[in-house]
C-alpha cells in the first residue's frame, strides 16, 4: 500500500437491484490533496463517497482509505476521518455550542469547540438553538462537526449547496486553510467554479464511472484546445477565428487595425464546456 | 462542564486523552435528557399524560373499590405502568424514527463514538425521566387523593424490580419497533395504536378482572398487563391477590414474562436496528 495515498480505489462496483450506481470506479487521492468529484445527479458520486466513508457496503472492488478497508471501520479510523454529509442530522433542541462541544468528546484529539465554532463563522450563533439557523448556517455547523476531531481526511458532500455567493467565498477560504494545514479533502460538487477554485485535481464521474481525472485547467485537454479569438470589424460586423496560435493572430490583428483591436477577446473552452462534453451533452 | 482542552503535557496525557467510555455514556445521557426536556411536546405528552389521566380518573371514580381502599389506589398502578411504558416504549418508538429520518443517527455513526454509547444515552434518559415522572405522579396522588404509599421495604423492593424489568422490556421493544417506521412521521402511527390497545386490554383504564376473559388472555402475552399486576401487589392490600385471574399476584410469573420480553426485545434490537433510513441503502 502506497503511504502517499489517502484513498485508493480499484474496480469499485455497487448495484441497487437492476440499477448500477457505481460501475467500476478506479481512483487515487494523494495525502494533502484537495480532490473534487464532479458529476451530474445520479452519476454515483454520493454512493462512491459513502462507501469510502464506511456507510455503505460495496459489491466488488478494492478500497483503502487511510490504509483501512472502510467496510470495517474502527474507532481509531473514524477519529481520523471527518464527514460532512449531504442530508444533515439536526439537533433542533440544542444550541450550536452544545452540539459542537458534545461531538468534541468523541474524538481523542479534538479541537477546541469554541474555536471551531468561530472558525466556521458561527461565533455569533454559538448560543442559538440549531433550528433557528439558516440553511447556510446549518451547513457551517455540519462542517464544524466534520472538522472538530482534527481529521486527516475530510469528506464534504456538496458542501455549499444553498450558499449565497459571499458565504461560498468564505467557505472556500476555510477549505483552503484546512488544505494548507495538510488535511486531505475530498469534495463532491456540481458547481464547476467550486471545483476549479479549490481542487488540485478533479475526477469527473458519469454513469457510475470515472471519465477523467486531471487538474482543473487540464481537464479534457483544455489547455491544448483551440482558442477562440473574437473582435469587431471596422464595419461593425463581428469577427471570430479558432486558432492554435492566438498570440500570432492577435499580433496580426493589431497590425491590421494599427493598434487597439476593437472588442478583442481570447477564450479557451471553459471547464463547463469540457465537463458537459464529458458527461455526454 | 467538560471542556476538552489540549493536554498541556501531551506525552504524559496521551494514553488518557480519550474521554472514558463511562463518561461518554453519561454525557450522552445528559444530552438526551436536555433534548427531551427542551421539547415541549415530549414533556407535556410523556410526563404530563399519566398525571392528567389520574386527575380525570380520581374525579370520575371518587368512591372506594373496597372498604378503606379508594379507586385511586387501584388506578395508580395502571397509571404508573402506563407512564413507564410511555417514557420508554412510546417515547423511543416515536423519536428514534424522527432522529433516523433527520440523519442524526447517521451522523453519530460517522464518529468514533462506540455504538453502545448511543443506546446507553437513551437508557439513561428513559430511567431518569421515568423516575421523575413516577415520583411526580405519586406526589400528586398523595397530595390530592390520599394515596397510601407502600409501607414495607419488601413492597418497595417489588416496586423497584417490577419497574426496572418493565422499563427495560419496554425500552428494548421501543427501540426494536422504531425500525418498523419508514419515515419520521410514521413512528407515532406505528406505536400509538399498539400502546393504546395494550392500555385498554391490560387493565389500565378498567378493573382488569372485569374485562372479557379472551381479552385478559391476549393481554397476558404482553408486558403491560404484568407490570400492572406487579404494581397492584405493591399498592393494594395482600388480600386483593385472591381476586387476580390466577388467584394471586403471581410475582414469579411477572418476573418471568417481563424477563422474557427483555430477551425478545434485545434480540429484535440486535437483529433489526437500522442507523439509516431505507432510502439510504
Amino acid at each position: 500500500m502506497d503511504q502517499q495515498l489517502a484513498i485508493s480505489v480499484r474496480g469499485l462496483r455497487k448495484t441497487y437491484g437492476d440499477n448500477v450506481a457505481v460501475a467500476g470506479v478506479d481512483l487515487d487521492v494523494h495525502r494533502g490533496e484537495v480532490f473534487a468529484l464532479l458529476g451530474p445527479n445520479g452519476a454515483g458520486k454520493t454512493t462512491t463517497v459513502e462507501i469510502l466513508e464506511g456507510y455503505r457496503h460495496r459489491d466488488a472492488g478494492e478500497v483503502r482509505v487511510l490504509g483501512v478497508d472502510p467496510a470495517r471501520p474502527d474507532a481509531a479510523w473514524r477519529s481520523k476521518v471527518g464527514i460532512v454529509l449531504q442530508g444533515t442530522g439536526e439537533f433542533d433542541e440544542l444550541t450550536v455550542g452544545e452540539v459542537v462541544r458534545h461531538f468534541s468528546g468523541f474524538y481523542p484529539d479534538a479541537d477546541d469547540p469554541a474555536k471551531v465554532v468561530e472558525r466556521v463563522g458561527l461565533g455569533a450563533k454559538a448560543k442559538a438553538r440549531t433550528h433557528t439557523l439558516s440553511g447556510g448556517q446549518k451547513r457551517r455547523l455540519d462542517v464544524a462537526l466534520g472538522i472538530i476531531g482534527r481529521p486527516e481526511l475530510l469528506f464534504l458532500d456538496e458542501p455549499t449547496t444553498g450558499f449565497d455567493p459571499e458565504a461560498r467565498r468564505e467557505f472556500w477560504e476555510l477549505i483552503r486553510d484546512l488544505a494548507a494545514a495538510g488535511t486531505t479533502i475530498v469534495l463532491t460538487t456540481h458547481y464547476l467554479d467550486e471545483a476549479e477554485a479549490l481542487a488540485d485535481r478533479v475526477g469527473v464521474i458519469a454513469a457510475g464511472r470515472v471519465v477523467e481525472v486531471a487538474p482543473p485547467n487540464m481537464l479534457g485537454n483544455r489547455q491544448e484546445a483551440l482558442a477562440t479569438v473574437s473582435w469587431r470589424n471596422p464595419d461593425g460586423t463581428p469577427g471570430s477565428a479558432q486558432t492554435a496560435t492566438p498570440t500570432a493572430l492577435v499580433y496580426d490583428l493589431a497590425a491590421r487595425f494599427g493598434g487597439e483591436v476593437p472588442g478583442l477577446t481570447v477564450t479557451r473552452p471553459t471547464l463547463e464546456d469540457v465537463y458537459l462534453r464529458m458527461i455526454g451533452h | 462542564m467538560t471542556t476538552t482542552t489540549k493536554p498541556t503535557a501531551p506525552v504524559v496525557a496521551a494514553p488518557a486523552r480519550r474521554t472514558g467510555a463511562g463518561a461518554l455514556a453519561l454525557r450522552q445521557g445528559r444530552l438526551e435528557i436536555t433534548q427531551f426536556l427542551r421539547s415541549r411536546e415530549s414533556v407535556v405528552f410523556t410526563m404530563g399524560f399519566p398525571i392528567i389521566m389520574i386527575l380525570i380518573f380520581a374525579a370520575i371514580f371518587s368512591d372506594e373499590i373496597a372498604p378503606g381502599v379508594s379507586y385511586t389506589q387501584y388506578f395508580i398502578t395502571g397509571m404508573i405502568a402506563t407512564g413507564l411504558m410511555t417514557v420508554s416504549f412510546q417515547n423511543l418508538g416515536i423519536w428514534i424514527p424522527i432522529e433516523r429520518d433527520r440523519g442524526v443517527l447517521k451522523r453519530y455513526r460517522g464518529t468514533p463514538m462506540p455504538k453502545w454509547v448511543w443506546f446507553a444515552g437513551k437508557v439513561i434518559m428513559v430511567v431518569v425521566i421515568g423516575v421523575a415522572e413516577t415520583a411526580l405522579l405519586l406526589a400528586v396522588s398523595v397530595a390530592l387523593f390520599d394515596l397510601d404509599l407502600p409501607q414495607t421495604a419488601a413492597k418497595w423492593l417489588t416496586f423497584g424490580w417490577v419497574a426496572v424489568l418493565g422499563v427495560t422490556a419496554c425500552t428494548l421493544c421501543g427501540i426494536a419497533i422504531s425500525s418498523l417506521a419508514r419515515t419520521a412521521r410514521s413512528g407515532s402511527a406505528v406505536v400509538t395504536p399498539v400502546a393504546l390497545v395494550l392500555q385498554f386490554i391490560s387493565g389500565v383504564f378498567f378493573v382488569f378482572t372485569s374485562l372479557p376473559t379472551w381479552m385478559q388472555q391476549v393481554a397476558a402475552i404482553f408486558p403491560l398487563k404484568w407490570m400492572c399486576q406487579g404494581l397492584r401487589s405493591v399498592f393494594l392490600p395482600d388480600s386483593f391477590g385472591a381476586q387476580e385471574p390466577g388467584g394471586s399476584f403471581e410475582l414469579g410469573t411477572v418476573a418471568l414474562v417481563l424477563g422474557a420480553w427483555c430477551v425478545i426485545g434485545l434480540i429484535l434490537c440486535l437483529t433489526t436496528f437500522r442507523w439509516t433510513t431505507r432510502r439510504d441503502g
